[in-house]
């Protein structure tokens, strides 16, 4: 299965290296995005070009892989990211989010809690949290150098003055260790409480921009928000219709063309594992009952 | 005019310019300028076009580096600095706390496409103010003292008129009440009336918040109406300055003359 024309996991040890400098440094600045030479990978950009030069650089043969995209292990993402770190690596893959010790992720955090001996990886689209309020690069560096991040609370202002909440639900800006402000890459707000005193090590990989940044185990992570308009992570008020779960983030799924459509975990392994769990064997059926068909 | 003078109280001056020079390659852009600026003064720096006002402006507000020369100002602790000395942490700090400026195109002192509410709050939000409630209250209260109708404050001033746009520029600066405020042809653009009234709300809100403003204009009309004390430029030289009533009743140089007698009568 090994291809022998390859490298370990793809990347040459040289580039490994220049990787895992980056890494470190980030891990030494909590939140400060780390300028790296990002490499060509087999991938086109925005399908994780980043993540997979993290993942690749951190990943040694004892390790555990899970690849997931939008908390699915089953998506075309997951899958090919999954097969292709398989093929070059030949480490064991797993979908179990506790028997993982490398988990890549685009857009979402699993819903079971990370430990100590796991390694969250990133996809990330735009690093920048600044970007869509001051387009210039030179400035934002500025910007970020001098703390001075009253421009983001001039977004959270608008979307209070206009929408009357923050209507901000993904990549909601945070404040890492009570010093940089980061993107947390587009994961829903309501992931944004599991960055906070996580224990796992968490790393972000942009393809594109060439950035890596990374939020250490137990760091402070905190949502930006006003005084009397507190952060809240947003949430479907729906259970879930396979598992019954009420407290996980769910994705909406159309399931026939007169307006019929079912509230599902987002988290697959969540939810699998919470089915076997409570063995609730006939998850159409109970579907129905709730009225979504 | 003897209720204008303010600085008599106040021993130090706010700001001091010594010899500020300037120049573009060979060309010059200001020469050898010295002034000093009191708490509470309006000075007015006039000339025509080139002349070398707006670099002067920027040399002042620490836009531009000076080629020779410096400005020295003094701070709010009472300790008097050499701004090309602060550090740019600094420096930002003073641009968004204790300084204004005022842009003579509204777009580019303003959020074009953020709300007029978000515009004035930006400055409170800079400087770590955190209660949307009280943000907003304070917007509003800005916005009313600028004459705009606070049922404006969530539209973008991409929707407001050139007299407004002005108004709330000068809303955005006045909100964290900084001592002094640079004004680069504030009333350029906008037509008579509109001029009329936005002179009128100066007057009245440089007088009431006791704001130092150096004011770079080509009008004399707008000097005469807003500003104590004038400094008249040409070729980059500062060629006269005086209290305002004396250059413009009496001018000395021969330009000055010349720029004072190429008023249309009114």
């Amino acid at each position: 299965m090994n291809a022998p024309a390859y490298n370990f996991a793809y990347l040459d040890e040289q580039t490994k290296r220049m990787i895992r400098r980056a890494i470190l440094k980030a891990i030494a600045i909590p939140g400060y995005q780390v300028p790296f030479a990002g490499r060509e990978m087999p991938m086109p950009y925005g399908w994780g070009t980043g993540g997979v030069q993290v993942t690749a650089a951190i990943l040694g043969p004892d390790d555990v892989l899970k690849v997931i995209d939008q908390g699915s292990d089953d998506t075309t993402n997951a899958v090919s990211i999954r097969q292709f770190l398989k093929k070059t690596a030949d480490v064991e893959t797993t979908t179990r989010t506790s028997e993982a010790t490398v988990i890549q992720t685009r857009h979402r955090i699993p819903e079971t809690t990370l430990t100590e001996n796991q390694v969250l990886v990133y996809q990330v689209p735009i690093p920048e949290p600044l970007r869509f309020l001051e387009p210039r690069e030179t400035e934002t560096r500025r910007m970020h150098a001098h703390e001075d991040y009253g421009l983001m609370h001039v977004k959270l202002y608008e979307d209070i003055a206009r929408h009357g909440h923050i209507a901000t639900t993904y990549a909601y800006p945070v404040k890492v260790d009570g010093r940089y402000v980061t993107d947390p890459s587009p994961t829903p707000k309501f992931d944004n409480p599991k960055m906070n005193n996580c224990a796992a090590l968490q790393l972000f990989g942009a393809g594109r921009e060439k950035r890596i940044y990374a939020i250490p185990p137990y760091t402070q992570v905190v949502s930006l928000d006003f005084e009397d308009y507190p952060f809240e992570p947003s949430r479907t008020d729906e259970t879930c219709a396979l598992c019954g779960a009420d407290q996980t983030f769910l994705d909406e799924v159309i399931i026939d063309d007169k307006g019929g459509r079912m509230f599902v975990c987002s988290d697959t392994d969540f939810c699998e594992t919470n089915r076997a769990n409570t063995s609730r064997d006939a998850p159409w059926a109970a579907a129905g009952a709730r009225g979504h068909v | 005019m003897s209720d204008r003078v303010t600085h008599l109280d106040c021993e130090e001056p706010l700001l001091v310019a010594e010899g500020l020079t300037k120049f573009y390659g060979p060309r010059m852009g200001c020469r050898d300028v010295s002034f000093e600026l009191y708490e509470g003064e309006v000075l007015a720096i006039v000339g025509e076009s080139g002349s070398g006002k707006s670099t002067l402006l920027q040399l002042l507000s620490s836009q531009l580096e000076a080629d020779a020369g410096h400005v020295l100002y003094r701070m709010r602790d009472g300790v008097t600095r050499n701004l090309a000395k602060l550090d740019e942490a600094e420096r930002r700090f003073l641009f968004r706390t204790d300084w204004g400026f005022v842009h003579q195109d509204a777009a580019q002192g303003l959020r074009m496409s953020v709300s007029a509410g978000a515009n004035v709050g930006e400055r409170l939000m800079a400087v770590g103010q955190r209660h949307y409630g009280n943000i907003r209250q304070s917007a509003a209260q800005w916005l009313e003292r600028v004459e705009i109708d606070t049922a404006r404050i969530d539209d973008a001033p991409r929707t407001f008129s050139g007299g407004m746009r002005q108004r709330l520029q000068i809303a955005r600066n006045l909100v964290t009440e900084p001592r002094l405020v640079f004004m680069d042809e504030p009333t350029g653009g906008l037509d008579v009336s509109v001029q009329a009234r936005l002179l009128d709300l100066l007057n009245r809100l440089v007088h009431e918040l006791g704001l130092a403003v150096v004011i770079v204009t080509h009008d004399l009309g707008v000097a005469r109406l807003l500003s104590h004390r004038m400094l008249v430029m040409k070729d980059g030289r500062a060629i006269e300055t005086g209290l305002t009533d004396q250059v413009l009743d009496d001018p000395r140089e021969p330009y000055t003359q010349l720029l004072v007698s190429s008023i249309l009568p009114a």
